[in-house]
């Protein structure tokens, strides 16, 4: 049954104003309500970040360290605000770097798991070398790729997607698999195609599984495009913080390292939403019921 | 067989025009399994026929190979030796003209109870209006009414069972099978899809073959109770039940016939095992 009356916990005859069969419909949350509740709901990591930032403050402030070792927050955050453009520019470079590296990593990983898991012959010959890409260090074949394709966007996306897209297969892969054999034998004596029983049932019974992958493929992706900076750009986050790197203006560097942090963080936070909007059936958005006093 | 009943049996299914005879016929069929290290027998020397319209029960220990039978009626699973037919043509692939309901109710998570149910129509492109009406039918001849917005996490067991009960007669297949349908579900809740599995076959008139493990609920539901023994799966006997059609639960419990029934397949199937 969907709902269990919560009258029945009383052990008393439901009282005139509740409905027959014990289940109230609720009306959607309003804005404010929503908000109120996120608010309630995460406000722990912005308490532990902001303790984090003020520990930070108390050693530098303390001169604990050399400052041109560890900045000040404020002399990191007024490197910043002295430069926003510059910060913006570079910001948007990588920024752009990665969501296109992810964006492609997710194709082709996708792609590359519905052609395995449709051809075993398919995934015997190319799992290896999949494998095989997977474990070269990207930072050694970086500069090939600066050599083959000069100092633009190229390589820098070519090392995004080959950081980013092994988590995609993986994970799609397993969740193609994933799906129960009693629902496949079912759609075959449902006279079902192969698109139909792909479209209707591998495929979303697969998304799970690719979201967890996604998720991993997005904090590799920004490594990828800033690993891709380290060895030859002359624009992008990795390119500030190695010239800051190399002019000791630590507070630049800090700023660089934050920004990107906070790049991956926001990636991450795009495909949790974007999730939630394609998987709110999935059982990990459900929460158990709570009772209610009313 | 009144010709009324049959066009509406099989209506959107394309009937040869030669009497079948036999809804489902199993002839002398073999299944052998290769597994690494063995070969195993599952099935061996199995005849068995249905008539259409019948509801016919198989009882048997676990793995005698009662679910395989189902396999080979539909196509899913194809015989080492022997022929397996149905609707009287010979079964070569996974035949669409059968109904099926497993042990889980194997409901698409993402679909709510009316949408999974219309699965079964999308898939066969079947007119959408007409899928519609139909799925309105069952939903209300099982009982699902008020449900049908509800998500399969938010449904019970024995709900879980009528929507995939539902969509494996949405298309008015003329062989229903079933595979312990009710073996996960709770005494009263069994009992109470029991009493309704028997009406609904009643007023759709399909040919029922069910797998159980209660032999209560063979003799309640059907007219024929096959008895398998296992390792290698073989029919042991088949038993007529001299029940009335119309069967109520704890009427047709306390009958004479049901007893009779029962203690013969009971001691059947321990002399089988004894024999082990």
């Amino acid at each position: 049954m969907v709902t269990h009356s919560q009258s029945e916990r009383a052990g008393s005859a439901p009282s005139p104003a509740s409905p027959p069969d014990g289940v109230v419909e609720r009306s959607r949350p309003g804005l404010g309500e929503r908000l109120a509740g996120f608010a309630e709901r995460s406000w722990r990591p912005f308490v532990l970040l902001a303790a984090i930032v003020v520990a930070w403050w108390a050693v530098t402030a303390a001169e604990l360290v050399e400052p041109y070792l560890v900045p000040s927050p404020g002399d990191t955050f007024d490197a910043i605000a002295s430069r926003p453009e510059y910060f913006w520019e570079h910001t948007w470079t990588t920024g752009y770097e990665t969501l296109l590296g992810f964006v492609i990593a997710a194709a082709i990983g996708v792609f590359a798991a519905v052609v395995m898991v449709n051809s075993p012959t398919v995934e015997k010959t190319l799992y290896p070398l999949l494998l095989f890409a997977q474990v070269i260090p990207k930072i050694a074949i970086a500069p090939l790729f600066v050599v083959w394709l000069g100092f633009g966007l190229g390589p820098k996306i070519v090392v995004a997607v080959l950081m980013a897209f092994f988590p995609v297969v993986i994970s799609m892969v397993t969740g193609l698999k994933s799906v129960d054999p009693e629902m496949l034998q079912l759609s075959a004596t449902m006279g079902a195609k192969r698109g139909q029983t792909f479209w209707k049932i591998r495929f979303p019974a697969s998304l799970p599984h690719l979201f967890s992958g996604l998720k991993v493929a997005a904090t590799m992706a920004v490594t990828g495009a800033v690993v891709g900076e380290f060895v030859g750009a002359d624009a992008g986050l990795g390119f500030v913080i190695l010239q800051a790197n190399g002019n000791l203006d630590t507070p630049v560097l800090f700023a660089g390292l934050l920004i990107m942090s906070l790049l991956g963080v926001l990636l991450f936070v795009l495909v949790e939403w974007l999730e939630y909007l394609v998987l709110p059936w999935h059982a990990s958005r459900r929460g158990e019921g709570t009772t209610t006093n009313l | 067989m009144p010709p009324g009943s049959t066009a509406e049996r099989v209506a959107p299914m394309e009937r040869p025009l030669t009497d079948p005879g036999h809804a489902v016929e199993l002839d002398e069929v073999a299944v052998r399994f290769r597994t690494k290290r063995k070969d195993v027998t599952a099935l061996q020397d199995v005849t068995l026929r249905v008539r259409p319209g019948e509801f016919v029960a198989i009882v048997g220990p676990s793995g005698c190979g009662k679910s395989t039978l189902l396999k080979l009626a539909s196509g899913l699973l194809a015989p080492s030796s022997g022929t397996a037919r149905l609707l009287g043509e010979e079964v070569t692939a996974p035949r669409p003209d059968v109904g099926y309901v497993f042990q889980k109710a194997a409901l698409l998570e993402w679909r709510s109870a009316r949408k999974n149910i219309l699965l079964q129509a999308e898939m066969r492109r079947m007119p959408a209006r007409q899928a519609r009406e139909r799925a309105d039918e069952l939903i209300a001849m099982t009982g699902l009414t008020g449900f049908e917005d509800a998500y399969p996490h938010e449904l019970s067991g024995g709900m879980q069972q009528r929507v995939a009960l539902c969509r494996a007669l949405l298309h008015r297949p003329p062989v229903l099978l079933m595979d312990e349908p009710f073996g996960a579900l709770d005494a009263l809740t069994r009992e109470q899809m029991n009493v309704e599995l028997r009406r609904i076959w009643q007023e759709t008139g399909t040919t029922v073959l069910l797998v159980t493990h209660s032999i209560a609920e063979a003799v309640y539901l059907a007219d024929r109770v096959v008895m398998m023994t296992a390792r290698p799966g073989t029919v042991a006997g088949v038993i007529e039940i001299g029940l009335p059609a119309d069967r109520d639960y704890g009427t047709t419990m306390a009958e004479p016939e049901f007893a009779r029934a029962t203690r013969h397949i009971r001691d059947h199937l321990g002399a089988a095992v004894a024999a082990d």
